[in-house]
């Protein structure tokens, strides 16, 4: 037994070595792969994995910066930034939302509705990441919640800052910011950095400079665990805030313009002629920009949008008028200018002109009688420009006044500004495909027609006949072009009997004339003065006997629907008929004569006759830049600028 | 011939000490330490739960261990089949009176602890195996009416585990079972009847298994396919792994474990947890720590005169190593995350009593290596 045993013990032995040892080889091998794979990971893979580590670790929370502020000429703040009183809530250190929700109802003014999209926007983000509830609380209510803070885990009261636009006057200059849209995020490039939440500038100047103004964004780096609870803090940017502006706004004139406006459909624009500074750009009605910082409420939103004088519109650009008589400046200078026609011819007015038997009307139905071009300007006598118009022809016409700032943008950037039309036979051909006809030319002599033009540009083109026929480049910002018309004005004042040539112009004070002969620029500048200033003159109603403010300027109406002959017999009035059908009443001028600074426009929409509603306007804003002259050239010496 | 009595007698208690392989005492007490240290990490520096209850643990097993050891490995060539069928009885417990947590029936309420018959079931296996295989001759191995009894003693603890489920135990098991009957001397043939069998079984297993363990497999075949979900785990394991570098984050600062990145650090996850503060240098540490073992084990299994001795030391080090390359590899992403915790360092008093159980009889191998078993 026991030897059959041992026998069998040594075989087995054996057999149990051998087959022991291809299982060690087969160890062998197995840790040989475990060391090889903690060579690669630990060793080759090391950096990779350190740095998937880290991103595990390390969590950036975004902090907003806060938004530029831009001030008027005199450093008063026109969008600036308030302290707002701020709810969030943060879902994961809130054991019980709905009891939370629950206790904030009755403590706040939350709709069911809100708590139901707050919940539905809880649940598609991380838990950690909190979310806002009311981003503008009223103090009480803030003060509210500071009392109860104990009994609402997870509920974090904030104060922040947020834009606030201390005056609505300025609103469709500066625009307005809003929450950040998924076309804002495609257009501005960016805005990808910036956290959520963040207002982008949607029009205006908020829109403009937004990229600049909106600032850095800071960041705060948390060390997070897996759940995302924040361990400790390791690293915080505060950011930048956004880049400050000075404007050239004055916001005095800009308010007090508003106020005359009252809630007219209407702009007004005043320029410096010599630097192009924008002093004042009103547009009327306006509206509230601040409603729009904390998302526009529905109610408000609908009353603007059925508001048939369009508030939203910034109608100073964006509004586009025929310009009606205005535009006769334009033409008697193209006329001169091209040499085509003498200042003195007469010609007779008896209120109505043909042309291959289709009438054209004067507004004055009985007609002016005998007129030059003098006093066909100052009484805006159609039939007399009717002719020049024929002589001179459209594209010659078109070219001056596209010289003077008509068909194109004034400034630059603002994405609501409008182009115009400044027709030509090429224009017609080119837009609508249909060749010009020399009736349409006559319109175009009276600003009718195709022509279309915003406020500001006939604005800029009073200003450049007014500094004497030179271009400038018109800005809202301060240091934002440079002109040197003044030191030339300077130049020549002080040596008043030496005539520059042109070439000197341009090469010593980098100026461009838009004239070929200055004679013409100063004809045109005094049958506006006689337009104003003499009996007879469309605007003498508007004068101001004052040196000091005494303005030279052109009235101009431009008609919406034309008249039937009907209408013409019966001599119906402009107040007579329905609103929307009423011609837009259009001013531009200049001021003050002896010595022009400003120039001015004035566009009352559906205001009937220029003379009627339009100047009168321009007569008091006038008035009041005037009388801030002084003023603002105190801040240009005191500042030191160049300009 | 044999003059085991008088041997056996001649030993005296000072004796059986010295004759203990000290190198591998001392490799498991150096291992013990360590996953101390380990455990303290991971319950985030502090002297917690985990801590307390895993030295406490290891002290108690540790004598468990010594005591045993100096049992006659007489005594546990004839307990074997004893232990088996009571470690059999304790799992069939389970399936009725056992405690359910996530999901898996595994553990029986003792009161002072939650004990999982499974674990020990892997040394139940191998010793019963070990005893039949010494009783046997080499020529009845290969006899079909010989291959009954192992196949059932292998299947039925197998299947009750599976049941549980608990997949990762029970391929352990099952592998153990494996491991004593190759060496023993069962011709590959019938190994490979049986992977074709189980293969071709594999699609009906497959309709029994539960969702999560099927996910499990799905994700180890490719680990991004639900980062967040099961692939997890894999990822966030060696990312720790990874980022510990050639020398680690140093101890205590492992920031994957300590944010809870790392999910089940105490139990399977040990040993990234460890790689992670101590690198490269550190993970080599305990391969060659958990090297040395199986070595030594090994180098019993030379030296033991008897059959059982010699089965059992063999199959004893190639389960150990088997459960120390499934751990590892599952850490390390080699292989699916089955659940399969690395002996000794791991949480869990189970696995620490089974471990402590079979190094125990390894150990009495050695000490009585000369005595015949029968």
């Amino acid at each position: 037994m026991i030897n059959f045993g041992s026998g069998n013990t040594v075989i087995k032995s054996k057999l149990i070595s051998r087959r022991m040892f291809v299982l060690t080889a087969a160890k062998t091998i197995v840790f040989c792969g475990i060391f090889g794979r903690l060579v690669s990971l630990q060793i080759n893979e090391a950096t990779k994995y350190k740095t998937l580590s880290d991103k595990n670790r390390f969590r950036e929370w975004k902090l907003a910066p806060q938004r530029g502020v831009l001030r008027d000429y005199f450093d008063k703040e026109i969008a600036s930034n308030e302290k707002v009183y701020q709810l969030h809530i943060t879902p994961e250190n809130s054991p019980n939302l709905e009891t939370l929700f629950f206790r904030l109802k009755t403590i706040l003014n939350l709709t069911d509705k809100r708590i139901f999209y707050l919940k539905r926007k809880i649940a598609k983000q991380k838990p950690w990441e909190p979310i806002i509830v009311s981003d503008n609380l009223t103090w009480s209510e803030f003060s509210r919640i500071n009392l109860f803070l104990h009994e609402l885990p997870g509920v974090e009261p904030i104060v922040s800052v947020a834009r606030q636009y201390p005056d609505q006057s300025t609103a469709h200059l500066v625009g307005y910011v809003s929450q950040v849209s998924q076309k804002d995020l495609q257009k501005k490039p960016y805005l990808k950095d910036m956290s959520v939440g963040i207002a982008v500038g949607k029009t205006g100047l908020e829109n403009k400079l937004d990229e600049d103004i909106i600032g850095k964004v800071g960041f705060q780096r948390y060390e997070v665990n897996a759940f995302g609870k924040r361990i400790k803090q390791i690293q915080v940017d505060p950011g930048e805030s956004g880049k400050n502006y000075r404007t050239t706004i004055d916001l005095e004139v800009q308010k007090y313009t508003s106020e005359i406006l009252e809630d007219k459909a209407a702009s007004v624009c005043v320029m410096d002629i010599y630097n192009g500074d924008i002093i004042t750009m009103a547009s009327s009605p306006s509206y509230d920009p601040n409603a729009f910082v904390h998302g526009i409420d529905k109610k408000y939103w609908n009353k603007l949008i059925s508001n048939e004088k369009k508030p939203l519109n910034n109608k100073a650009i964006a509004g586009l008028y025929p310009p009606g008589s205005t535009i006769k400046i334009i033409v008697a200078l193209s006329a001169l200018e091209n040499g085509i026609w003498n200042p003195k011819k007469y010609l007779n007015c008896s209120g109505v002109t043909e042309l291959y038997g289709e009438k054209f009307h004067c507004w004055k139905k009985k007609g002016h009688g005998p007129m030059n071009m003098r006093s066909a300007i100052q009484r805006s006598c159609d039939v007399y420009f009717y002719e020049v118009a024929r002589i001179l022809g459209v594209d010659r016409l078109s070219e001056t006044a596209k010289k003077f700032g008509l068909g194109k943008k004034v400034l630059d950037g603002f994405i609501e500004e409008r182009t115009g039309v400044v027709p030509s036979t090429s224009w017609k051909r080119k837009y609508i495909g249909k060749s010009w006809y020399l009736g349409e030319t006559l319109h175009s002599g009276i600003g009718q027609g195709y022509f279309q033009s915003t406020p500001l540009q006939l604005c800029l083109m009073t200003a450049q006949i007014a500094n004497g026929g030179f271009e400038i480049k018109p800005r809202v910002l301060v240091k934002d072009n440079k002109n040197n018309l003044r030191e030339y004005i300077k130049y020549k004042n002080e040596n008043p009997n030496e005539p520059l040539p042109l070439d000197m112009l341009v090469s010593n004070f980098d100026l461009k004339p838009l004239f070929r002969n200055q004679e013409n620029i100063n004809f045109v500048k005094d049958a506006m003065f006689a337009a104003t200033n003499e009996a007879g003159g469309t605007s003498f109603r508007s004068r101001y006997s004052d040196q000091k403010f005494m303005f030279a300027g052109k009235t101009g109406s431009s008609q919406i629907k034309r008249f039937t002959e009907e209408q013409r017999e019966l001599e119906i009035k402009q107040k007579d008929i329905v609103y929307k059908d009423r011609d837009h009443a259009l001013f531009v001028a200049f001021a003050p004569y002896k010595d022009p600074k400003y120039a001015i426009s004035v566009v009352v929409e559906h205001g009937g006759t220029g003379s009627g509603s339009a100047a009168p306007i321009a007569k008091k804003v006038i008035k009041k830049v005037l009388e801030r002259d002084q003023l603002r050239e105190n801040v240009k010496s005191l500042t030191g600028e160049e300009i | 011939m044999f003059q085991p009595r008088s041997i056996q007698s001649s030993m005296t208690f000072r004796d059986k000490i010295l004759s203990m392989d000290f190198v591998l005492l001392f490799s498991i007490l150096l291992l013990g330490i360590i996953s101390m240290f380990a455990m303290y990490s991971t319950d985030g520096g502090k002297f917690d739960y985990h801590t307390k209850s895993h030295i406490l643990r290891f002290g108690i097993f540790f004598w468990m261990f010594l005591i045993i050891s100096l049992f006659q490995i007489r005594f546990w060539y004839q307990t074997s089949t004893l232990l088996y069928l009571a470690f059999f009885i304790l799992l069939l417990g389970v399936k009725y009176f056992g405690l359910t947590s996530s999901g898996s029936q595994r553990w029986l309420n003792f009161y002072f602890m939650n004990l999982q018959p499974s674990e020990l079931m892997k040394i139940g296996l191998i010793l019963f195996l070990a005893k039949y295989y010494h009783r046997i001759s080499t020529q009845d191995v290969n006899r079909i009416k010989f291959l009954f009894l192992p196949v059932v003693a292998l299947v039925a603890p197998v299947l009750l585990v599976v049941a549980q489920p608990d997949l990762g135990t029970s391929i352990l098991i099952a592998l153990g079972g494996v491991v004593v009957s190759w060496l023993a001397g069962v011709r590959i043939k019938f190994f490979a009847y049986a992977s074709i069998l189980f293969i071709s079984l594999t699609p009906i297993a497959i309709a029994f298994l539960k969702p999560y363990q099927k996910s499990r497999i799905l994700t180890f075949l490719n680990p991004d396919r639900d980062p967040l979900g099961a692939g997890y785990q894999i990822i966030q394991s060696k990312i720790a792994i990874g980022s510990g570098g050639l020398f680690g984050k140093g101890y205590l600062n492992g920031s994957q474990s300590y944010l809870d990145y790392l999910p089940e650090k105490h139990t399977d996850f040990i040993f990234t947890l460890f790689s992670e503060e101590f690198g490269f240098v550190g993970s080599l540490f305990i391969l060659l720590l958990y090297s040395v073992i199986i070595l030594r084990l090994i180098r019993i299994g030379d030296i033991t005169r008897s059959s059982f001795g010699k089965l059992y030391c063999y199959s004893f080090a190639t389960a150990f190593f088997i459960y120390v390359a499934v751990n590892m590899g599952m850490v390390l992403g080699l292989l699916p995350i089955v659940g399969a915790p690395l002996p000794i360092m791991s949480y869990g008093g189970s696995s620490m009593m089974a471990i402590m159980l079979g190094l125990g009889i390894a150990m009495s191998c050695k000490i009585y290596k000369d005595t015949p078993v029968n």
